[in-house]
């Protein structure tokens, strides 16, 4: 195509593409359109720009594979891809996360009732979160091997202090009043627990599960660059971005995208169902 | 929040106890924890390369061989100290086995990518408050953007931009700038927004401009929000760097020296590394949590 022609195609695509994202986001904005359309609208466009630039421009592969490029790597190596999705998504990420969360919340639930203890302990839960903790990564591997083991460990120690410090924070949330209720009541601590405390610190809980749902991939696959066995989506990143196999790279990006993705949207679908009191949540929709 | 944030009622001694007092206490069984667990995690090989020889050992020769191993599986908090110091003072600040070495490779990285990530942010957080189109098309692609383990892009970012001829320290700043621009936006988009209809309408009564109402009113407002999410973005940032430093098998740099360590199988070393990225997490957010004292009018709170 000549350079001239070349130019009125994006031209026109530019048009097109600011029109109807425009136009879709004047529309109404309940309803399945209106909310997920101009998102996705504009996702699509970008897409489009991208394949027709790289092409264009004959960018090489190196710098940006073109999208129809990755998704051949995506179908091409799919089973290995899938293999890396079960190595650091279902093993080190999922089973840290739930290893990491259960273990600050039991935490803050038991330190809940010392104040000493809590006086001590959140200065430096707070300071941890100033600290790259992906640094224990070398320690880890060293300590737990190669396998998923040593990456579930970084996971665990990374999800630990969000957790523990929502979880104290929530089970504060409560107030003297509804305390006063339970004990009138003649609910005992743990009643009190159960029924009043927890519940309100739900949001607290699932706000920090959110977080950690992210750092728990980060982690994961962080931690597969310091010496993984030969699966993991930070295996195959590095690896193949070392023989320069960029599709295959970003294919892997996109499933640890998808993965972290569809994490957080599940998070977030429960924190719906199981926190519909919240006001957050009433007026949000 | 922060031990400095909240201000003891004249600082008496029992006060500042009162505060200081637990984290001493919580330390102390940290070391306690540490040195107990460095003896029975070394015990084994001590065990099988010094003492097997040796019989009739006391507990007392076990303690001692443990804590002072050159390569244990858990260093002892005093020989990671020692290393420390030592790499610190014994050495040039010039030199490769100068950690403040690594620890100024780092943090000019992060400070560069801190930077360009902020600047990003506030230019999309504005962009986002002033255009509806964008906020609907863009802003959830913001948000998206989080969900997915940013770090995983570290490798490709280096080897591209080093195809590229870029090589050093704008690279590591790229990942820093990628990971410090979300909350730096989602903090000034909330920001931005937070002058009522109150304030609005009061500026509106002064005939003030448009600019004049983001510079005079949206601004000051979003200070307040920006601060939190700065500190948050520094402490990302500094993560993004070392990350940034460990698919090329960086020369230099704390995520380099971890890597290293981890090849040689030196643990004191990844040790003393990690000590020190805590330490320089702790003085740059430090720094951010100094700015937000002065620039924020009437204080914190």
């Amino acid at each position: 195509m000549s350079a001239g022609g070349l130019a009125v195609l994006l031209l026109a695509m530019l048009v097109a593409a600011v029109f109807s994202v425009r136009w879709l986001a004047a529309r109404d904005e309940r309803g399945l359109l209106g909310r997920f359309g101009t998102p996705l609208l504009f996702g699509v466009w970008v897409l489009v720009f991208w394949q027709v630039l790289t092409q264009a421009f004959e960018v090489p592969q190196v710098l940006l594979p073109a999208p129809t490029l990755i998704g051949h790597a995506l179908f091409a190596s799919f089973g290995v891809l899938v293999g890396d999705f079960i190595q650091t998504v279902l093993h080190s990420a999922l089973i840290g996360l739930v290893a990491g969360c259960s273990l600050g919340f039991a935490t803050g639930v038991l330190i809940d009732r010392s104040p000493f203890l809590q006086r001590g302990l959140l200065p430096l839960a707070a300071l941890a979160s100033t600290v790259p903790l992906v640094g224990i990564a070398p320690i880890m591997v060293m300590w737990f091997g190669f396998d998923w083991h040593s990456k579930a460990a970084v996971v665990v120690v990374m999800t630990f202090f969000p957790m523990l410090v929502n979880t104290l924070a929530g089970l504060n949330e409560s107030g003297h009043m509804e305390r006063d209720l339970m004990r009138s009541y003649g609910a005992g601590y743990w009643r009190t627990l159960f029924a009043l405390r927890i519940p309100v610190a739900l949001p607290f809980v699932f706000n920090a599960l959110k977080i950690n749902s992210t750092l728990a991939m980060i982690g994961a696959i962080v931690a597969e660059f310091f010496g993984s066995p030969v699966a993991g989506l930070g295996f195959r990143i590095s690896t193949e971005a070392a023989r320069l196999n960029m599709g295959l790279v970003w294919a892997a990006i996109l499933v640890a995208a998808l993965a972290g993705s569809l994490l957080y949207g599940v998070l977030g679908w429960v924190e719906r169902r199981v926190t519909f009191w919240h006001p957050s949540i009433r007026s949000g929709g | 929040m922060t031990l400095a944030g909240a201000r003891t009622e004249r600082g008496t001694v029992s006060a500042v106890w009162f505060r200081v007092g637990p984290v001493l206490t919580v330390l102390a069984i940290v070391l306690i924890v540490w040195y107990g667990a460095a003896i029975w995690l070394n015990a084994a090989q001590v065990i099988e390369r010094v003492l097997s020889d040796r019989p009739g050992w006391a507990f007392i020769d076990l303690a001692r061989l443990t804590l002072s191993m050159d390569r244990p599986v858990l260093p002892a908090p005093h020989q990671i100290a020692l290393d420390l110091f030592d790499s610190v003072f014994g050495w040039p600040l010039d030199s490769p086995r100068n950690l403040l070495f690594h620890a100024a490779v780092t943090s000019s990285a992060t400070l560069l990518g801190f930077v360009m990530g902020t600047a990003l942010g506030a230019v999309l957080a504005v962009a986002i408050v002033h255009s509806r189109t964008l906020e609907r098309s863009l802003f959830p692609w913001v948000i998206a953007s989080q969900t997915i383990p940013v770090l995983a892009i570290a490798p490709i970012v280096i080897v591209i931009l080093g195809s590229m001829g870029m090589t050093g320290t704008f690279p590591k700043a790229i990942i820093s700038m990628y990971l410090c621009f979300f909350p730096v936006a989602v903090a000034m988009v909330k920001g931005l927004r937070s002058p009522g209809i109150l304030e609005l309408e009061l500026l509106h009564t002064y005939a003030a401009s448009a600019s004049h109402t983001f510079w005079k009113l949206r601004v000051p407002a979003s200070l307040p929000f920006l601060f939190p999410s700065l500190r948050v973005a520094i402490a990302a940032g500094l993560v993004g760097a070392i990350v940034g430093e460990l698919p090329t098998g960086a020369q230099a740099g704390l995520g380099a020296r971890l890597l290293t360590g981890s090849y040689y199988g030196n643990t004191v070393q990844i040790w003393s590394a990690l000590v020190m990225s805590a330490l320089l997490g702790l003085f740059l957010t430090g720094c951010v949590a100094l700015a937000e004292r002065w620039l924020t009018p009437g204080g914190k709170r």
